[in-house]
């Protein structure tokens, strides 16, 4: 099993050069939200590990809000974002990037304050990392290659049943099943198809999950009896903060949603880039911390293969602190259109997205953390476009395949993987066809 | 629930009835020439409201607005933009035409009507018993119409007795409106059912959320007197109240195309055209659904006798879409689903809720369908044709056919842009690759979904059939977004020297 990560690059960006970096992530798509993907840049077609990845500025437009909390803005820079999910290390990748494409990642970096232009780039890239204080990983182990072979071997198959219909049309299941794999035999030794083996876990892998799979649980119950009182005292501050923090849902400038709809929908999937300010005080902070580490640890060992709870169409998504746990930047990327998305986090996910969201400034109003806010459809559909990102540039190595779809060629790949099905087997898989 | 009676008489007629009996109607699409004499015009029309009458009228006449319609008006545009987004940017915006489908041949731009450079500032429904349209027609036009509008379209029907083009049995499955609002819509719903809050389908009521939609309030003054009050806002007039969105397409369908092209599957045996052609729509002509109906109660689809018999089923007992393909038509635009799969309660809900309840590969993957329904006012255009007419060769005066669909909705982007969207036009929809629906659908790759013109049939223990080489059998020529007001909200848009 090949675990994924993700690396995160941010750097302030030197106002003087904003227009110049503008330019140059412009000159990396082939129009707004169809990217390059064999870019002068970064050429992310030929990082065989990548699976997203988006460049972008973080540029916060909602700075003033926190004016309704009576504190001054804190006038927080602007930062170049460079991202990504991968398979294997994070590190690895930030070298094997360095080395391809050193010119094109000199000119963006170029575009940072005081980037020196003879520095290393993976120390520099390093220093500028940002680990997520959350990730999700819709399908642990899954690496790109996986993906495009059991995309292949749907298509073959596909393509089989259709070629030879009235063959397999009254064949029982286990038949069809076994008709398959001799298809399948053949056309890996004719070279059309290719399976690789699962490949073994990184040494020491396995061991460093069941330490942070215990470790957690067992660091928390060491420190319950403080938890606790301290929960408690948090818990009701939230509470009586929430029944009179602002809610900051106006309606979105029309010219910033069109400049977000001009590059979505490009794909079956989208990306989402959304930031937000922490609401002031250590509740929030702690509450959103406390929050954070949950979803995390849930996030790594239990919604592990194909659903966040109940959504089963984001990809990646990460949550990331910046300016030293003032802001907080969101990151996914998820089938269908914006509108089904946030649909499905209000009606599929609403409490978890009440308990991480409602610390940001001017979400709409929740009830004991984790009730009403997004139930309040119109102020948080407002809320979430307001606080997103244009993602000028996003890359995803797999177009037109929705996480179901990988999902569908995992299973059907399993099933050509085993030595023989029994009738039931044969028959669910069959009907994934 | 603080909830109000509904005021039928402040209510556009369309919203509570089809004016099925007034069998003649035709849609005039206009923009203003003269402001004043448009408002002039629009205050002595007899709109129809939705009182209930012993006897139907023997006519009626609706209005609904685009956002360019209420600014040639003389609407204040601060008004106009507290609308929703959709109605404000209008159903012609690009990247909603991706959302759409309205690409490739059904691009905008190859509209007969409703293009960007030329939408249409309001539409004018007239309904009339047989025989009297042209009269009531032209008794309103000759009080002041021809001053006051311009550029008319008139857009006629035609009566194919509750038939559309296809030959189906159309308009069977609508959802059923909590007019007195006794439902609790912010209760978790386990049943697919098919009562729907009022304010899915009226602005100032509440909706499935329990919340109000987006619409314009108005501070109390010389303005805005006479426009009812905010349910949720007590002090401020609401613009919206009683009025709701109406989305209106012009679909051609080509009906000798469909016909022939399932002849020419089947070896042209019409008995198995027509089965093919049940397979892509999820009904038989007759409009029975291919599963069994009454397993089980479907609240609200008891309320109109003729209809329980084909809208008392759901499809749970058919997950993997053996007796109805799950990319038909009729799957498609209502999964008939709930806010969970399985009914689950208590602390099952519970675990439910964490993601840890049913978990098959097709187990809660379509959005709870309470939240995305629409009411169909649609009416046809065009001659009946009977599918054995496809066999003959087609007559040189063949003439167009199609529906002009019209919805209602209260939130257009989350009610009939979800459902074209995310259903419809998906090529994702459920488990599903490479497919829309099969007899709506464009044949266009939406968002780099390829579209292959493939229609996949699930068989019981066996492998699956498929129809691939789809052709397009429905265009959209023309559409718009419109806001039909509630009778005061119309009395304050036609209002002289108040701006």
């Amino acid at each position: 099993m090949t675990p994924q990560s993700s690396f995160m690059v941010a750097a302030p960006i030197d106002p003087r050069r904003d227009a110049d970096l503008r330019r140059l992530l412009a000159s990396m798509n082939h129009s707004p939200g169809r990217v390059d993907v064999n870019n002068a840049l970064i050429p992310f077609r030929e990082f065989d590990a990548l699976h997203f990845a988006r460049v972008f500025v973080i540029d916060d437009t909602t700075q003033d809000d926190i004016r309704a909390h009576g504190l001054p803005p804190r006038n927080h820079p602007s930062y170049l974002a460079f991202l990504g999910d991968v398979d294997g290390d994070g590190d690895d990748f930030l070298r094997e990037v360095a080395a391809r494409a050193p010119a094109g990642l000199r000119e963006l970096f170029s575009c940072c304050a005081g980037f020196d232009p003879d520095a290393d780039l993976v120390p520099w890239m390093k220093r500028h990392s940002t680990p997520p204080a959350a990730n999700y990983v819709n399908w642990r182990g899954r690496t790109v290659r996986r993906v495009r072979e059991d995309a292949a071997l749907y298509d073959a198959l596909e393509r089989y049943i259709d070629d030879n219909a009235s063959a397999l049309a009254d064949l029982p299941p286990r038949e069809v099943h076994a008709r398959a794999k001799a298809f399948v035999a053949a056309e890996r030794s004719a070279g059309r198809l290719t399976l690789t083996p699962e490949p073994p876990t990184p040494p020491g892998r396995s061991f460093a999950n069941l330490l942070h799979l215990l470790g957690i649980p067992l660091l928390l119950l060491v420190a319950s009896p403080a938890l606790i009182v301290v929960g408690a005292i948090v818990l009701l501050r939230v509470r009586s903060l929430e029944k009179r923090d602002p809610e900051l849902c106006q309606r979105v400038d029309q010219a910033h949603s069109d400049a977000l709809a001009l590059i979505e929908d490009r794909d079956v999937t989208n990306q989402f880039s959304a930031l937000g300010a922490v609401k002031p005080g250590l509740a929030r902070l702690w509450t959103l911390s406390f929050v954070l580490l949950v979803i995390d640890y849930m996030a790594r060992h239990v919604y592990v293969r194909g659903r966040l709870a109940r959504v089963r169409t984001i990809h990646f998504a990460r949550w990331v602190w910046l300016d030293n746990r003032r802001r907080v930047i969101f990151l996914s990327n998820y089938d269908a259109s914006l509108e089904g998305y946030m649909d499905d986090f209000i009606n599929k996910a609403g409490f978890g997205l009440n308990i991480a969201f409602s610390n940001g400034i001017g979400y709409p109003r929740t009830n004991w953390l984790a009730l009403d806010g997004c139930r309040d459809e119109r102020k948080f559909k407002e809320y979430l476009r307001r606080h997103q990102l244009p993602t000028q540039v996003w890359y995803k190595a797999y177009p037109g395949l929705t996480a179901v779809d990988l999902e569908r060629n995992a299973l059907i790949r399993k099933g050509v993987d085993a030595a023989s099905l029994d009738e039931s087997e044969a028959r669910t898989w069959m009907s994934l066809l | 629930m603080n909830a109000r009676r509904v005021d039928y008489d402040d209510t556009q007629g369309l919203v509570r009835f089809g004016y099925g009996g007034l069998t003649e109607a035709c849609y005039v699409l206009a923009r203003v020439r003269n402001a004043a004499a448009a408002r002039a015009w629009l205050r002595a029309a007899p709109v129809t409201n939705a009182v209930a009458l012993d006897q139907a009228p023997p006519t009626a006449l609706q209005i609904a607005f685009t956002a360019p319609g209420l600014e040639a008006l003389g609407v204040p545009r601060a008004v106009i933009d507290a609308f929703s987004h959709e109605f404000v940017s209008g159903m012609t915006e690009p990247s909603r035409s991706r959302r759409l489908g309205d690409i490739g041949v059904d691009a905008p731009s190859r509209w007969i009507w409703g293009a960007p450079a030329g939408t249409p500032h309001l539409v004018a429904m007239f309904f009339a018993r047989p025989g009297q349209l042209d009269g009531f027609m032209k008794r309103l036009m000759a009080a002041g119409w021809y001053d006051a509008f311009e550029k008319e379209q008139r857009l006629p029907t035609g009566d194919l007795d509750q038939r559309e083009p296809f030959g189906f049995a159309d308009g069977i499955s609508q959802p059923e409106i909590d007019w007195d609002q006794t439902r609790d819509p912010v209760a978790a719903r386990i049943e697919y059912g098919n009562v729907v809050a009022l304010g899915e389908f009226l602005l100032g009521y509440r909706n499935e959320y329990g919340k109000y939609t987006d619409r314009p309030l108005l501070d109390a003054g010389e303005a805005s007197a006479g426009l009812p009050a905010a349910e949720d806002a007590p002090d401020k007039r609401d613009v919206g109240r009683n009025g709701t969105y109406v989305v209106m397409r012009q679909l051609r369908q080509d009906v000798r195309g469909f016909w022939d092209f399932l002849l020419a599957q089947v070896q042209g045996d019409l008995a198995k055209a027509e089965t093919l052609a049940a397979a892509m729509v999820g009904r038989m002509r007759n409009g029975d659904p291919l599963v069994p109906t009454r397993a089980r109660r479907v609240e609200g689809s008891e309320r109109k006798a003729e209809a329980v018999g084909r809208n008392e089923f759901d499809f749970d007992d058919d997950p993997s879409g053996v007796r109805c393909p799950i990319g038909a038509h009729i799957r498609r635009a209502n999964p008939r689903n709930a806010d969970f799969v399985g009914r689950p309660t208590g602390l099952a809900r519970l675990i439910a809720m964490l993601g840890f309840g049913q978990r098959g590969f097709r187990d809660d993957l379509t959005s709870s369908v309470r939240f995305h329904r629409i009411l169909r006012r649609g009416r046809e255009y065009g001659e009946q044709f009977s599918p054995a007419d496809a066999l003959k060769p087609a007559p040189p005066d063949d003439r167009e056919r199609g529906l002009h669909f019209i919805c209602l909705n209260a939130n257009i982007s989350r009610q009939f842009e979800f459902l074209q969207n995310a259903w419809t036009m998906n090529a994702k929809f459920a488990t599903l690759s490479g497919e829309n629906d099969p007899l709506v659908g464009n044949r266009e790759a939406v968002a780099a979904g390829a579209v292959d013109g493939r229609f996949t049939i699930p068989r019981d223990g066996r492998v699956r059939e498929s129809v691939s080489g789809l052709p397009q059998f429905v265009t959209t020529r023309g559409g718009a977004y419109f806001f039909l007001p509630g009778l005061r909200a119309l009395r304050y848009f036609a209002a002289d020297g108040r701006r």
